[in-house]
């Protein structure tokens, strides 16, 4: 019971997200509570994966909004006009004193200096803004500016991923994918990388072993070291998961995880699936086309068509559903 | 705190550990098949290795049949102008093997480095800051160099990354051939001062030994330093961004700070190699910085073998080598040779009166189309892009192998 009263994970509300003319997701909630399982299903076409990609901070929604563990992270800009202004005005403020200065007659020689100094701040400021570090998005958030979590802003937050179409970094090995994974907890600089320093040294050992250790709790053992892309295909799926978890991840985002595996593979990744929401209490929110696992696994389901949502509840409830039941095999069907 | 466990303890996990002992634990299985990252004191071995070729190759030249072909001072010479090209290539590898961005304008950073030096330590500016910390100062200024291109074209890739870095490289040298005030224009900038450190020799233009020395150290130490970038958290982010940059980002890797870290790194190393080239040509002018430079290095870098440090240095100078020494050597070859003019209808053929140095470019397409066909991964490829170009045929072999490693 104490799931019902937590507040939720993952919220969503009235996503709308539109290509020009075409809606792709329209008036979407959809909430994912603590330590659940949510899945999202449709028929092809439907605008799943166009909303996992903006719950996953790749685009801004049209309208609406989505909240990650009671904070807004994605939403359309508000107030964007004010951030250049911000890019431009340590410049000006130099550029100004400059020609106050020049007219005054104060200062002749020095001038040229100052409008170079004026460029540097300019460059500097500028980019600042494209690496956006957390002070800066703070600051945006003070002048009342907002700006959607970038993917991995998302990812710091909390929220790991998995690709449809596996997208692991296939020239690397599967300890170094999961490696990657881990960078975002991993505080070692560039410098204390050149200069080896304990604090780095340290850091490395100890990533390398959670790592080994991810990737066994994945189910892949003593694969350590071979190239992602020489993988079984059902093992390249256990890594984006090990990838996924080595981020740390407050809620797991899975894109069709169970495609294309044979129905053993299936039962095992539905055991792993399991196996991390009761062991690690992650919740997680699914994406599946594979019915026997969605009606198996999950707590509750939101059935999306033609980019709405026409459908929520338990696996049951969904599954009696007559709109559902439409979507799926046609009108003549019920 | 959240009532949910971390993974770390939920998997019987024991995280960074404080003390001495639980560090010792954590390391030996590390160094047992991650030996990768800790085992092969990378640092040693550039050092050791680049020790031994500085000793080694002044003392080759003195065997036949090199020694027919010049002094040894002549030699030593060329060599240390080869490492100023060892140096180019190297920080382009971080660019162009690493991260995997094509840049074809990175003669301006060398461009940048050497006009530093130039300002810094000549009768034209009045200025004369010594050797040393220019060194530092061009790598700095090269560094934010590389930031101010990298800021523009992030959202580029491929393709029209390349076109805009060409562009950049095309630029650079024109603001200093019209930026007269600071840099002399056409006739460039000369009689820069040369280094001084006392204790390697007398640095001019009679005397190539301690340049010999000064660069080899220098490449010396940026290859290590190079070696730990690429092994650390950072050189992962890298690889991590060139094979799939939305993952990437999907991972938590901030690809913006992730590219412009590439090409400032890249770009400094270049700023190092300009720095020295100024002073030991002791002149500086825009013609010397053209799309050839640029080209070169990077004929180097897949030549060598992309991604692969010590590769792409090897091929750095067997190619400079080829290109200065090699060419001069098969002109006087085919002169001496005296192999008689062919005729053949209209075309006369005097292979005797060729110059071959005139036929670089020619060279080095076909060199590059040969390499392209015959070895992808170049002469002294990674590991990695071994398997990358080679995995139809061999994937198992070399998987057992990186097993093994």
């Amino acid at each position: 019971m104490t799931e019902q009263i937590a507040p939720p994970v993952l919220r969503a509300v009235r996503l709308t997200k539109a290509f020009g003319g075409l809606v792709a997701v329209k008036d979407v909630d959809f909430e994912v509570k603590a330590g659940s399982i949510t899945s999202l299903i449709g028929p092809n076409g439907a605008g799943k994966t166009t909303l996992f990609n903006v719950v996953a901070g790749l685009s801004d929604p049209t309208e609406g909004y989505v909240e990650f563990l009671g904070q807004k992270m994605v939403a359309s800009p508000e107030r964007g006009w004010l951030e250049p202004i911000l890019w431009v005005l340590p410049a000006g403020l130099v550029w100004l004193l400059t020609y106050g200065l020049g007219l005054a007659g104060v200062v002749t020689a020095a001038i040229e200096v100052l409008i170079l100094v004026g460029l540097g701040l300019l460059i500097a400021t500028l980019i600042v803004a494209v690496i956006r570090p957390a002070w800066y998005t703070r600051l945006l958030v003070v002048l009342g500016v907002f700006k959607s979590a970038r993917p991995n802003d998302m990812v710091q937050a909390g929220i790991g991923r998995t690709f449809q179409n596996i997208r692991l970094f296939a020239n690397m090995t599967a300890l170094e994918n999961v490696l990657v994974g881990m960078h975002g907890q991993l505080k070692a600089s560039p410098l204390d990388a050149v200069l080896r320093t304990g604090k780095q040294r340290r850091e490395e050992v100890a990533s390398i072993e959670e790592a080994r250790r991810l990737l066994q709790y994945a189910g892949l053992r003593n694969r350590d070291n071979e190239l992602a892309r020489n993988l079984p295909y059902g093992d390249q799926r256990r890594l984006e998961i090990a990838r996924a978890l080595a981020t740390k991840p407050k809620l797991l985002l899975l894109d069709e995880p169970t495609a294309g595996m044979n129905p053993s593979e299936t039962a095992t990744m539905m055991k792993l699936f399991s196996r991390i929401r009761t062991e690690l209490n992650l919740p997680i929110l699914l994406i599946e086309h594979d019915m026997r696992v969605v009606m198996g696994i999950s707590d509750s389901v939101t059935v999306l068509d033609h980019g709405e949502k026409i459908s929520e509840g338990t696996p049951d409830q969904v599954r009696a559903d007559a709109r559902v039941i439409e979507a799926y095999l046609g009108k003549g069907a019920i | 705190m959240s009532p949910r466990r971390s993974i770390s303890s939920a998997i019987g996990n024991s995280p960074v550990g404080r003390g001495s002992g639980r560090l010792r634990a954590a390391l030996r299985p590390a160094t047992s098949s991650a030996g990768r990252y800790f085992g092969k004191h990378q640092s040693l071995s550039v050092l050791v290795g680049m020790a031994v070729a500085t000793a080694i190759l002044p003392l080759v030249v003195l065997i036949p049949p090199f020694s027919g072909f010049g002094g040894q001072n002549d030699f030593v010479d060329g060599f240390a102008s080869a490492g100023v090209f060892v140096l180019l290539a190297v920080g382009l590898n971080v660019v162009v093997g690493l991260a995997g961005l094509l840049d074809l304008g990175y003669a301006a950073f060398f461009a940048i480095g050497a006009y530093t030096y130039a300002y810094g330590a000549s009768p034209f500016s009045g200025l004369d800051v010594p050797f040393w910390p220019m060194l530092l100062v061009g790598a700095a200024v090269a560094a934010m160099a590389g930031l101010l291109l990298g800021a523009p074209t992030l959202r580029l890739r491929g393709d029209y990354l390349a076109i805009v870095t060409l562009g950049f490289g095309e630029i650079v040298p024109v603001v200093f051939l019209n930026a007269d005030k600071y840099t002399n224009g056409t006739n460039g900038i000369s009689a820069l001062y040369q280094p001084a450190l006392p204790a390697i020799g007398d640095f001019g233009f009679i005397n190539p030994w301690p340049y010999y020395i000064t660069v080899a150290a220098i490449i010396a130490v940026a290859m290590m330093l190079l070696y730990r970038l690429e092994d650390s958290r950072l050189g992962r982010a890298w690889m991590a961004v060139r094979e799939d940059e939305l993952a990437a980002a999907s991972m938590g890797i901030n690809t913006v700070t992730t590219k412009l870290l590439a090409f400032a790194i890249g770009a400094s190393t270049s700023g190092l190699a300009g720095v020295f080239y100024a002073s030991k040509l002791g002149l500086v002018s825009p013609s010397q910085f053209g799309f050839t430079i640029s080209f070169t290095v990077l004929a180097m870098v897949v030549l060598g073998g992309m991604g692969n440090i010590w590769g792409v240095a090897i091929g750095a100078f067997v190619v400079y080598e080829i290109q200065s020494q090699g060419l001069k050597q098969l002109n006087n070859f085919v002169a001496s040779s005296g192999i008689p003019p062919i005729h053949i209808g209209f075309v006369n053929v005097d292979l005797s009166a060729v110059n071959f140095l005139d036929y670089q470019f020619l060279l080095y397409g076909l060199a590059l189309v040969g390499m392209m066909l015959l070895r992808p991964e170049g002469l002294f490829p990674s590991r990695r892009r071994k398997q990358e170009l080679h995995d139809v045929d061999d994937a198992g072999a070399s998987n057992q192998e990186l097993v093994e490693a």
